[in-house]
């Protein structure tokens, strides 16, 4: 009998050029989704963290991911902000358990191994070995360095109070890596006001990591599956739409200025989702005041590759943290957040908005759940394809909402990365 | 109160759990805005948020209305799988009366049970409660649903 190994190859090829079609195995084969891990979160990319706010005081800390690796944000004793991996550079030991808190120092609690708040090692018990019969035994060796065997530190940039990292240190500015159109938007929110943090909401959604930058790069979906953004105009196919990315086409902007009045027959004949006599109860859900800083769109969502979206939907703000956990499941944790200056009813309309979004919200709920659904399919046949023609077949940036453009760039950039 | 009178009150509680409890495992949503006042509020809220004092809460409603509307959604506009869902509520504990309220909380645990699939443990967590009684009847000034669970299993679309 022969017994060499059967070997697979690591990954069934693309289907013919282009990106209109975009084969089922990049959601199920583990061996793209390490690739990916090694490619899009652990090199060359900016990772969410958190924001500053979480951490206001030297020696605040709150743990956050980067792809599946552990880290620790924290506030220095100089102000400033460090992400460390949180792992023992002794054993491996994840050694932070608490998701945040106030420490002067880090010890591991497996051999006390003690870390300062930049990361730096600071004490060893016993390095220089155990006093017995007036000898010193044990211990490390005399030769080594405290020097370089810290935590593993991160790159990191801060912009407008929100943290972000990368393990990979030649990496280019955070301005450059968003490039200026994205940057802008994100400078629409992030102009320098403080943060004040309202909340988070954690979902474990069953579907690849990528469906969800894939769902807010979809302006085709929200007026079709989402009730509430249909019958009430907040975005649907009358909306004025543009759809903008980097040059890289990795990160992208779906921005819309929302409809009012009731829609023209041909944009919802046949939508079913649209309900011509649905009414609120209790209209302060909907309780929409315009805010100076929008600068005309009522709704901006913003895709950072890899692993972040930022929701502006009209008075409701949150961060959208994508956390893979394997090829078809990811952790999604949002942080609703608001300004410092804001008044109680405005941050109470924040709150009341929240509504629509997060892992029960009307108009949020159900993408966790259609991308759950696409994931069975994919799983059952990998070969298949999907089929991203809205739009053609390029991915130029468009102004409606019958386009899969952005989806259509980012797997343009994606095969480049991933060589396939 | 006397001895006699406060258990009668404390039957009449554990009719109105009993009952909120029968009616969102049934399904039978037009009943479950109707076990509150006008002006209630009910909160599906993570620990850590109620605990760091952090407001933001995964449903938050400040009305009967906006329970009508949410039992709208379930039915005509929230596209989800379907589920059963089963909740083992433990008996209330007082924690105070006061001028005719009464603050409780409850352990519950809910399963949940898709289509052709086991059963799992879906959310976990303790109800706050303010009682008070309305024309006879007990209703839930406010209810939080303050979970443990620290990931919800996709989605929750049904009341807890």
């Amino acid at each position: 009998m022969n017994d060499a190994p059967i070997t697979l190859p690591s990954s069934p090829g693309w289907p013919g050029d282009g990106v209109h079609r975009v084969p089922y195995w990049v959601y199920t084969d583990p061996d793209t989704y390490r690739r990916e891990l090694d490619r899009f979160y652990y090199a060359g990319h900016w990772c969410y963290i958190g924001l500053e706010a979480e951490i206001p005081h030297p020696g605040d800390f709150r743990r956050s991911v980067v792809g599946e690796r552990s880290v620790i944000m924290v506030r220095t004793q100089d102000g400033g902000v460090r992400v460390l991996e949180n792992v023992c550079a002794h054993r491996g030991a994840q050694f932070c358990r608490e998701r945040q808190g106030n420490r002067k120092e880090f010890v591991c609690p497996y051999h006390q191994w003690a870390y300062d708040l930049e990361g730096k090692l600071r004490g060893i018990p016993y390095r220089r070995g155990i006093r017995q019969d007036g000898q010193l035994n044990g211990g490390m060796p005399a030769d080594f360095q405290m020097e370089g065997r810290g935590l593993t530190s991160l790159k990191v940039a801060v912009r407008g109070g929100v943290v972000f990292a990368s393990f990979d240190h030649s990496l280019e500015s955070f301005e450059d890596y968003l490039g200026p159109t994205i940057l802008s938007y994100f400078d629409r929110v992030f102009d320098g006001r403080k943060l004040k943090v309202l909340g988070y909401n954690r979902q474990r959604i069953p579907g690849n990591w990528k469906l969800m930058q894939e769902n807010i790069k979809d302006p085709y979906h929200p007026g079709l599956l989402h009730s509430w953004f249909v019958t009430f105009g907040l975005w649907r196919a009358d909306s004025k739409t543009s759809l903008k990315m980097d040059p890289h086409k990795r990160h992208a902007a779906m921005i819309g200025v929302r409809s009012v009045g009731k829609p023209a027959g041909d944009v919802v004949s046949g939508v079913t989702s649209y309900k011509a006599d649905m009414s609120l109860r209790d209209p302060r859900q909907l309780d929409i005041v315009p805010e100076e800083w929008w600068k005309g769109p009522t709704a901006v969502m913003l895709t950072l590759f890899p692993s972040l979206i930022i929701q502006q939907q009209v008075n409701s703000l949150s961060m959208r943290h994508i956390q893979p956990r394997g090829p078809g499941v990811f952790d999604f944790v949002w942080t609703h957040f608001a300004f410092e200056d804001d008044s109680d009813e405005m941050i109470q309309r924040r709150l009341l908005q929240a509504n629509l979004f997060g892992p029960s919200g009307y108009v949020s709920a159900d993408d966790g759940e259609v991308i759950e659904f696409s994931q069975m399919g994919f799983q059952e046949k990998p070969d298949q394809q999907c089929l991203l023609e809205m739009g053609g077949h390029d991915s130029e940036e468009a102004t409606n909402i019958a386009s899969e453009t952005l989806i259509r760039g980012m797997y343009e950039y994606w095969r480049r990365v991933m060589g396939v | 109160m006397n001895q006699a009178l406060e258990a009668q009150a404390y039957t009449e509680l554990l009719q109105l759990y009993a009952e909120y409890t029968a009616a969102i495992d049934a399904g039978d949503w037009d009943r479950w805005p109707e076990f509150f006042t006008e002006d209630c509020v009910y909160k599906l809220q993570p620990r850590e948020n109620h605990e760091r004092g952090l407001p933001l809460a995964t449903l938050h409603f400040h009305s009967k209305g906006m329970l009508q509307d949410r039992v709208y959604g379930i039915r005509e506009t929230l596209f989800h799988d379907p589920y059963y869902q089963r909740h083992v509520v433990s008996l209330p504990r007082v924690l105070a009366v006061d001028r005719g309220r009464w603050f409780l909380e409850a352990n519950y645990a809910v399963f949940r049970t898709k289509l052709g699939e086991i059963s799992t443990v879906f959310n976990v967590g303790r109800y706050l409660d303010e009682v008070v009684r309305v024309d006879g009847a007990l209703k839930f000034a406010s209810r939080f649903c303050i979970y443990d669970s620290e990931m919800i299993p996709n989605a929750i679309i049904y009341p807890i």
